[in-house]
């Protein structure tokens, strides 16, 4: 069993013929991800760069067999884009375009209530690895390897820092998820902790959090009650002034709620190592498997 | 982004939202005629600044007369007020608000926000207004009524007429009410607001609902959809090495420190700001190039950087992904060579291509302190900063 991603994935990539779209199909095809086509609306029936290129995701699906998508279409499309994957009964939808307005993630999320087959990854997400498996999104491959280490993470580049201090410990990862930094998201933290705590291949977890919102203390209640394996988790915004948008969407401490304070107490209280510094997430990790 | 009170009023108004009678002005003379119009016993003068606490700093004041009011402009126009919001430095008033006094009888509160938990626009009301809201919130929490609305609906007349009723209001004034309530939920959506706060929305003695102050923020995704919101940015109230990083889609937020930050990705930049911090040193700023900067746009966000006076030194921490090491390399390089960046830099590169990266900078004849982890970095760039070496 693997996380979220296998030798079985089909994957289209919505978008294919944009300049990003193009760049990642074509590396998560040189990892031996299965990517079976595009789609574009106005260019259906052509192919690009080898691939076939459909109209709607609804054709792909019927002509390829797709069961996973990944979105690069501009912000003003990709929640549209979104539900157009889940109505035609994509499986896994991983969004990787940033700036989508709130209020078109509203209408997404309410859409996807009456398809809860379909899993939402993202938007404004680096995507998922598996290593050894397949890629659907942006993190660099070359960074990771196979292993048994599981990490959720709301950041990007971030995401890579804690999968390359788990390479140089010379631990592998089983799969990386990268859930975005947006106030309203598809899969959480709550969510991928749960594939993590099911997967037998995922021995250990980083968990990587952000200042804004209340998912981390949400998490924290769930991995008292429902989380067995070691994790370590670091919260980037420590130092962020209130009232500021940092960066993410969703990275702000509004109101005084959504410090990294309250929950780094929050998931220390429910036994997880919060390390302080983002440098030791890959050092703290060992340990916590020693113990 | 965010707008000013007036501003927002007038948006609202268009929504059908009661606002009290009022004009913006930008002089003394504006104010006299625009108190002399508006004609009533009082009159009300409210400095325009982008942040909340302008009572207790003094920024609003009442008026008998338009001599009054045209006294209390010249005291106020030009002044920097310092609120709980605003930060030490403060921030200058330029417009004001001239409005009609009203005989209040009661002050509520009405506030429209996303709620992330339960993905839905949740709009909450309190007896309790005109006080800061996150203190009843935390200490009184039984006090704040919230109706969390179901997107593929909207709010509907039963929901406000179950806030209304917990507000108290009655007769004539609850049917003002659900109706306020409802126009108030419309202009939110309407406008793609990011918050949407009336603090107090006032019951008169007359039995009349207003908004008497009114606050909006909106999404900046959203506003290539709202020419008519965009309009209203005034740049004066934002910082200028923040306006300027936005032209360059650079995200970058000024803090107090001397150690400019350069990072890729919005996480990765605020977890080297802590790192910074952890190492005994101070961030100037938070700053993010984004996932695909390219060598022009590392230049202006040098440049950026420099203008802060506080620099001392600076970090630059990149970790390559789309954004390739060779490229940034080739970027900074350029800009130090074109700007003549008078501060040490510790450069920090990972990922794609960071042998060719670090190549170059060997080459480049410029001196570069280099770290290969976050912990290493951050301590020589704090030793840096602080005059060692």
């Amino acid at each position: 069993m693997a996380v979220l991603l296998d030798r079985n994935t089909r994957l289209i990539v919505q978008g294919i013929t944009g300049r990003e779209g193009t760049f990642h199909a074509k590396a998560a095809q040189a990892y031996d991800t299965n990517v079976v086509g595009g789609v574009t609306p106005g260019k259906g029936g052509t192919t690009h760069e080898g691939w076939p290129v459909f109209n709607t995701v609804a054709d792909a699906v019927r002509e390829t067999g797709a069961n996973a998508s990944v979105i690069f279409v501009p912000p003003p499309f990709a929640a549209d884009a979104i539900m157009e994957a889940a109505d035609a009964g994509v499986a896994l939808v991983v969004c990787i375009t940033e700036g989508i307005p709130v209020m078109d993630m509203l209408k997404a999320m309410t859409f996807l209530k009456d398809h809860p087959e379909t899993r939402l990854i993202g938007p404004n997400c680096p995507g998922i690895i598996s290593p050894g498996k397949g890629k659907a999104g942006i993190i660099p491959a070359n960074i990771c390897r196979e292993g048994r280490i599981g990490i959720v993470s709301k950041s990007g580049t971030l995401t890579y820092e804690a999968i390359a201090q788990l390479t140089a410990h010379g631990l592998g990862q089983s799969a990386c998820i990268g859930i975005g930094g947006d106030p309203l998201i598809g899969t959480t933290h709550i969510d991928a902790l749960g594939l993590f705590q099911h997967d037998p291949e995922t021995d250990a977890v980083i968990m990587i959090g952000e200042i804004g919102g209340s998912a981390e203390e949400e998490a924290a209640v769930w991995i008292r009650r429902h989380f067995t394996k070691p994790i370590v988790a670091f919260i980037a915004g420590q130092t962020a002034p209130p009232g500021r948008r940092m960066g993410h969407a969703g990275a702000i401490i509004a109101g005084g709620k959504g410090t990294a304070g309250e929950k780094m107490a929050a998931l220390t209280a429910a036994g997880v190592t919060v390390v302080k510094s983002p440098a030791d997430m890959g050092q703290a990790l060992v340990e916590s498997m020693r113990a | 982004m965010k707008i000013h009170e007036y501003q927002a009023k007038a948006v609202l108004s268009k929504y059908g939202v009661p606002v009290p009678r009022g004009e913006v002005a930008f002089t003394p003379e504006e104010v006299h005629d625009i108190a002399k119009r508006l004609g009533g016993p009082i009159a009300v003068v409210k400095a325009q600044i982008h942040a909340g606490g302008r009572g207790k700093a003094g920024g609003v004041k009442l008026a008998k007369s338009a001599q009054e009011a045209e006294t209390i402009a010249r005291e106020l126009l030009g002044k920097t007020l310092v609120t709980y919001q605003t930060g030490p430095d403060g921030q200058k008033v330029s417009r004001l608000l001239v409005e009609e006094g009203l005989t209040i009888d009661r002050e509520l509160y009405l506030g429209i926000v996303l709620d992330r938990s339960s993905k839905r626009i949740v709009v909450m009301v309190s007896k309790e207004g005109g006080v800061e809201i996150e203190k009843v919130a935390e200490e009184t929490p039984e006090k704040i009524h919230k109706i969390f609305v179901n997107p593929a609906t909207g709010f509907q007349s039963f929901e406000a007429q179950k806030l209304a009723f917990a507000l108290g209001l009655t007769g004539d004034s609850l049917k003002k009410g659900v109706k306020m309530m409802l126009a108030l939920y419309n202009a939110f959506i309407a406008t793609d607001a990011s918050i949407l706060e009336i603090n107090p929305l006032i019951v008169t003695k007359s039995g009349d609902l207003l908004a008497l102050d009114a606050k909006m923020n909106f999404d900046d995704n959203a506003l290539y959809r709202h020419a008519d919101v965009g309009e209203l940015r005034d740049i004066s109230e934002e910082d200028p090495l923040e306006v300027e990083a936005s032209k360059f889609s650079l995200s970058y937020i000024r803090l107090d420190g001397n150690i400019g930050c350069m990072v890729n990705g919005a996480g990765l930049a605020m977890a080297t700001m802590d790192i910074i911090k952890l190492s005994g040193g101070e961030p100037a700023n938070f700053l993010d190039v984004g996932g695909g900067a390219n060598a022009e746009q590392i230049k202006n966000a040098f440049r950026i950087l420099m203008m802060d006076k506080n620099v001392k030194a600076v970090l630059i921490n990149i970790f390559g992904g789309i954004l390739r090491c060779d490229v940034l390399a080739a970027g900074v390089i350029a800009a130090v060579k074109d700007l003549g960046v008078p501060v040490p830099i510790v450069m920090r590169m990972k990922g794609t291509n960071v042998e060719e990266g670090k190549k170059m900078l060997a080459g480049s004849g410029l001196n570069f302190t280099t770290a290969d982890t976050m912990g290493e970095a951050a301590d020589k760039v704090v030793a840096l900063a602080k005059g060692g070496k």
